[in-house]
């Protein structure tokens, strides 16, 4: 991986950070993404009548093949709440299936289950709810008293520059724990902030933002933001 | 047509007598459209009521008669209480209702069954009672519809809701007669097409325009400052103004400037007159204080903006202060008619310009005003967006065949030319999204069932019917004090550069800012000197295309004997040193100071075509490696600064170029994405609304901007796209303007290399709001600052 990644330790294990949002553990040649809520859009329309840009599941696959073919992973990790539900992923569309199933040629997938999908799915790779690998524990939801070493998504962290209007997409770490930023390209976020999500973190802990390049800034602590809640 | 018996002893004891043109909507009630064109105060509402008011005195009868719509809630209240009085005096048998956003559910639901004689209301609330099954009954007796205020409806979406809505009721109840009330507009025809049932003529009357009005541009005792807008060099003269009158209204063009005026205003208001602010962007409870204030005679003065262009008849108000151009003569002339009005006295209106070419701008915008030469944006044909949203409320209120609503459709003015194929892209769209090339084969939004379109889930109505309107969320976040007091809304971009302890300005008061908590923005009240000032959302106007050539006309003069002396010496300066700028030519000035070059591009196309021309000259000079560091606009000029001299400028400004960068590059710029956004919204590709939402903000939407860099990417011809391109033509964008100027300069550019800084251009060097150049320089700026956080923190590594 080129120096456009953000290089750093979890709990020991050297790990990067790309731009894109995927994580790559060079000791097991493991790449992560997390919450991919592929075929958000036909969820979307059964549930709520919105007829979005049915596009999402191939813009995502696009993104994941390129970080597949810089980082050739011997194993994908995907970090749960893959599908925005088990309907959307029976309903996948068959070119995108196949596509999915290209990618998982050759490689060890696994898919871990999120609240958006808990259960099998039936597009190939293996199914579990956790998964320990070079020294890190993968789960989907964040276990507050989990041991060191955890990489978890669910919350779609999202941070911003002071003085930049812009918000990006963003890992949240503190070299005991890590929270991935959502993958898919139809998901929204949570300002990295938030309580909810900034209390599982040390008062020295950093956001990644993703984009051209994964840029680490310092997140304020805790206490500063949680002083009223 | 005199009055009639019943109404005369309400006229009489007030000492009234019908004005001549009151008399003619009268007599020509019977018009099937009827557009009346008066000045503010000429009693246009009243002339809109009297011939319900006569038949409903005449021949009592239950049912819905009449449906009144304006722009304001406000005015629906306003006019209820003025409509009241005579009713009740005179015992008539006429019950009146208003339906707004902020009428009570109960009463709402008790409106669909029992409708009152006279319904007052707003585009919005119409729009969503024709979306119930039961509108047929409500309306079915519809006798008349009153528009009022129809010249600021037709210059928005919002109108063009409003006219397919009366295509609707047309179609409920055949035969309904329109009338609409109009201030004073460069294009009553365009109007009047717009009211009418297509291709139905529509009668227009003309109301006594009244005294000539008093124009003048303020005297300050010295010279505007060479650039900004907040004109704060005129305060002691504009407070001298007020003292002098009676009630004052000093009009904004922006909210911003309004803010930053007024604060100034009261740092030397020694003598305390009281003196309120108003805008859109403040909190409903304190638009009406200062209102009711106003009512009352407390106030000597309003520091305001657009929003009281309209509205409640303030007939105590015998100043109008336009503070900067006045961007179009039209609207100048409509403030103007805010004061005075009542009597036969002239409106009396002074102009402030803020800086040295507004001194030309107020100049241009008087001697127009006096010849009554108006100016206007001419109407494209009626947008899709609109359409689109139309066709999900159509589906809300029952099964409709596709035929019958295209026929509908065609009778509206805007839409007389719409084609089948136009009809059908947005019916597939609301049916289907209308994708190339994957469809939703399972989950359509609208069902095709034995020749009817009707909705899949009838539960979608519910959340249709909760999005429905076409007024613009600039995304804006509300601003409250920590004790909870809500004080107004600010941009949400604006929000995201503040850091706790910042102070800015907001309704006069100057604030802290403590915290963002999900979509509140908490402050503290606070002195400081030198707050930062909010933006609010709600663009700048460019300057009109005719005020824009009576300018160009203005600098041909050989002389200036109607300009200041400063003013016209400053332009004698510019003849000597460069050139002034011609209607048929560009002028670019390329020049160095501050070691930087520098290119002023004298383009006279309105701030939001310099601002886009900006954009585009800049990547393209950065493709060319001229290293282009940023840009800044005005509504008269675009300023390049750079690394390098622009040595070639002609070839920048090839049409096919700029054209082609409209047309590639442009497509992926925040402006283009902003455009999309409200397009997005109103034709219902996304709901901005859901039932029972609770705000936690968390995960649950994502920006339109991933929607549009998907459809970019997978589908770039679709619909909501192509409507995005046409509407970049205007507003934002607004690259028709750019046409505008391309047509007239024809390549024919002046390059003048000058060996400083030229004393036109020396003022666009002084203009704020610089566009730094996006890519690669920004990526560094924001890692630099990262690194920098990095180093303050202690964190070197994890």
């Amino acid at each position: 991986m080129n120096g456009m990644s953000y290089s750093f330790a979890l709990n020991g294990t050297h790990c990067l950070a790309l731009p894109s949002g995927a994580l790559f553990v060079p000791s097991e040649n493991l790449l992560c993404v997390s919450d991919l809520h592929m075929a958000k859009s036909e969820r979307v329309a059964r549930r709520r009548g919105l007829m979005l840009p049915p596009y999402e599941t191939r813009a995502t696959l696009d993104r994941l093949a390129q970080d597949i073919e810089a980082a050739k992973p011997t194993c994908v990790v995907a970090l749960g709440d893959s599908f925005d539900d088990l309907a959307a992923s029976e309903a996948l569309d068959p070119e995108d299936r196949a596509r999915l199933i290209a990618l998982q040629d050759g490689r060890r997938w696994v898919w871990i289950e999120g609240n958006h999908d808990a259960g099998p799915n039936d597009h190939g790779g293996e199914g579990c709810h956790s998964l320990s690998a070079g020294g890190l524990t993968f789960r989907h939801i964040a276990d507050a008293a989990s041991e060191p070493g955890e990489v978890s998504g669910h919350y779609h962290p999202k941070y911003g520059l002071p003085g930049f209007a812009e918000r990006r997409r963003c890992f949240v770490v503190d070299g005991r724990r890590l929270i991935l930023p959502a993958y898919g390209t139809y998901t929204g976020g949570l300002d990295a902030r938030e309580p909810v999500l900034r209390h599982l973190f040390a008062d020295k802990a950093l956001a990644v933002l993703t984009g051209a390049r994964a840029m680490p800034v310092p997140l304020p602590p805790a206490r500063e933001h949680s002083r009223r809640a | 047509m005199t009055l009639p018996a019943r109404l005369a002893p309400f006229f009489a004891r007030r000492g009234w007598a019908l004005h001549r043109h009151q008399a003619e909507m009268l007599d020509r009630s019977d018009e099937p459209a009827l557009l009346l064109i008066a000045p503010t105060g000429a009693g246009k509402t009243l002339s809109g009521f009297l011939p319900t008011i006569a038949e409903l005195a005449e021949a009592p009868r239950s049912g819905l008669h009449t449906l009144y719509v304006s722009p304001l809630k406000a005015l629906a209240t306003d006019i209820k209480r003025n409509l009241l009085t005579p009713v009740e005096e005179l015992g008539l048998p006429i019950r009146i209702e208003d339906r707004t956003g902020d009428t009570s559910q109960a009463a709402r639901k008790r409106q669909r069954v029992d409708p009152p004689h006279i319904l007052l209301t707003t585009p919005e609330s119409l729009a969503l009672l024709l979306s119930y099954e039961d509108a047929p009954k409500i309306f079915e007796g519809l006798s008349r519809i009153v528009v009022d205020e129809i010249h600021a409806l037709a210059e928005s979406k919002r109108g063009d809701q409003l006219f397919l809505s009366l295509s609707r009721l047309e179609a409920i109840a055949p035969g309904l007669r329109r009338v609409g009330l109009s201030a004073t507009v460069d294009n009553p025809q365009e109007i009047a097409q717009l009211l009418a049932r297509n291709p139905q003529p529509c009668a227009i009357l003309h109301a006594d325009p009244g005294e000539e009005p008093d124009l003048s541009m303020l005297d300050a005792g010295r010279a505007p400052p060479w650039a900004g807008g907040a004109a704060l060099h005129a305060i002691p003269a504009v407070l001298e103004e007020v003292k002098r009158h009676k009630t004052t209204l000093i009009f904004h063009n922006t909210r911003a400037q309004a803010e930053v005026f007024f604060h100034n205003l009261w740092l030397q208001n020694d003598d305390g007159l009281p003196i309120a602010i108003h805008h859109g962007s403040l909190s409903r409870e304190q638009r009406q204080a200062v209102e009711a204030a106003m009512l009352r005679g407390d106030l000597k003065a309003i520091v305001c903006t657009g929003t009281l262009d309209l509205g409640i008849d303030w007939g105590d108000v015998d100043l109008v202060i336009q503070m900067g151009g006045p961007k179009y003569v039209k609207r100048l002339v409509q403030r103007i008619g805010r004061a005075n009005h009542r009597a036969g006295v002239p409106s009396k209106a002074i102009l402030v310009p803020a800086n040295r070419f507004e001194v030309l701008e107020c100049t241009c915008a008087i001697a127009a005003a006096r010849l009554g030469d108006l100016d206007g944006t001419p109407r494209g044909p009626g947008p899709l967006d609109v359409l689109c949203q139309h066709i999900l409320i159509r589906a809300c209120a029952g099964p409709f065949a596709a035929d019958d609503l295209y026929a509908e459709v065609r009778t509206v003015g805007g839409y007389a030319s719409l084609s089948r194929a136009a009809f059908d892209d947005c019916l597939e769209f609301c049916a289907t999204g209308g994708y190339a090339l994957r469809a939703y084969d399972r989950w359509k939004r609208l069902m095709l069932r034995d020749g009817f379109w009707q909705l899949r889930d009838p539960r979608a109505a519910k959340r249709i019917r909760m999005n429905i309107g076409t007024i613009e969320d600039t995304g804006s976040l509300n601003v409250r004090l920590r004790s909870g007091a809500h004080l107004g809304e600010i941009e949400e971009y604006f929000a995201s550069t503040l850091t706790p302890g910042d102070t800015f300005l907001i309704g006069g008061q100057v604030v802290r800012f403590e915290s963002l908590r999900e979509m509140t923005v908490e402050v503290t009240r606070r002195r400081d000197a030198n707050p930062r000032v909010a933006s609010f959302g709600g663009g700048k106007f460019p300057t009109s295309v005719a005020l824009t050539h009576r300018i160009l006309d203005l600098l041909q003069q050989s002389d200036w004997p109607e300009l200041p002396r400063h003013t016209a010496e400053w332009l004698n300066l510019q003849r000597r040193f460069s050139k002034l700028p011609e209607a048929d030519r560009m002028l670019v000035e390329t020049f160095e100071a501050e070691e930087r070059w520098h290119a002023a591009f004298w383009g006279f196309a309105g701030w939001n075509a310099h601002q886009t021309l900006g954009l585009l000259l800049t990547h393209r000079m950065e493709q060319r490696g001229l290293d282009p560091l940023g840009f800044v606009a005005t509504d008269y000029a675009l300023l390049i600064t750079g690394l390098r001299e622009v040595e070639d400028p002609a070839s920048l400004l090839d049409p096919r170029d700029i054209r082609e960068g409209f047309e590639t590059w442009l497509q992926g710029n925040a402006v283009m994405k902003r455009t999309f956004r409200g397009v997005a919204t109103i034709a219902g590709l996304i709901e901005k609304n859901l039932p029972g939402q609770r705000k936690t903000g968390r995960q649950a939407t994502f920006s339109t901007d991933i929607l549009y860099d998907t459809l970019v990417k997978y589908d770039p011809d679709h619909l909501l796209l192509r409507v995005t391109r046409e509407q970049a033509q205007h507003g934002l964008v607004d690259f028709g303007r750019i046409e505008e100027m391309l047509s007239r300069i024809q390549g024919r550019v002046d390059h003048v290399r000058a060996k400083r800084v030229t004393p036109l251009a020396a003022p666009l060097l002084l203009e704020r709001g610089r566009v730094p150049v996006a890519g690669a320089a920004r990526e560094r700026l924001m890692a630099e600052q990262a690194a920098r956080l990095l180093e303050e923190a202690g964190i070197e590594a994890l």
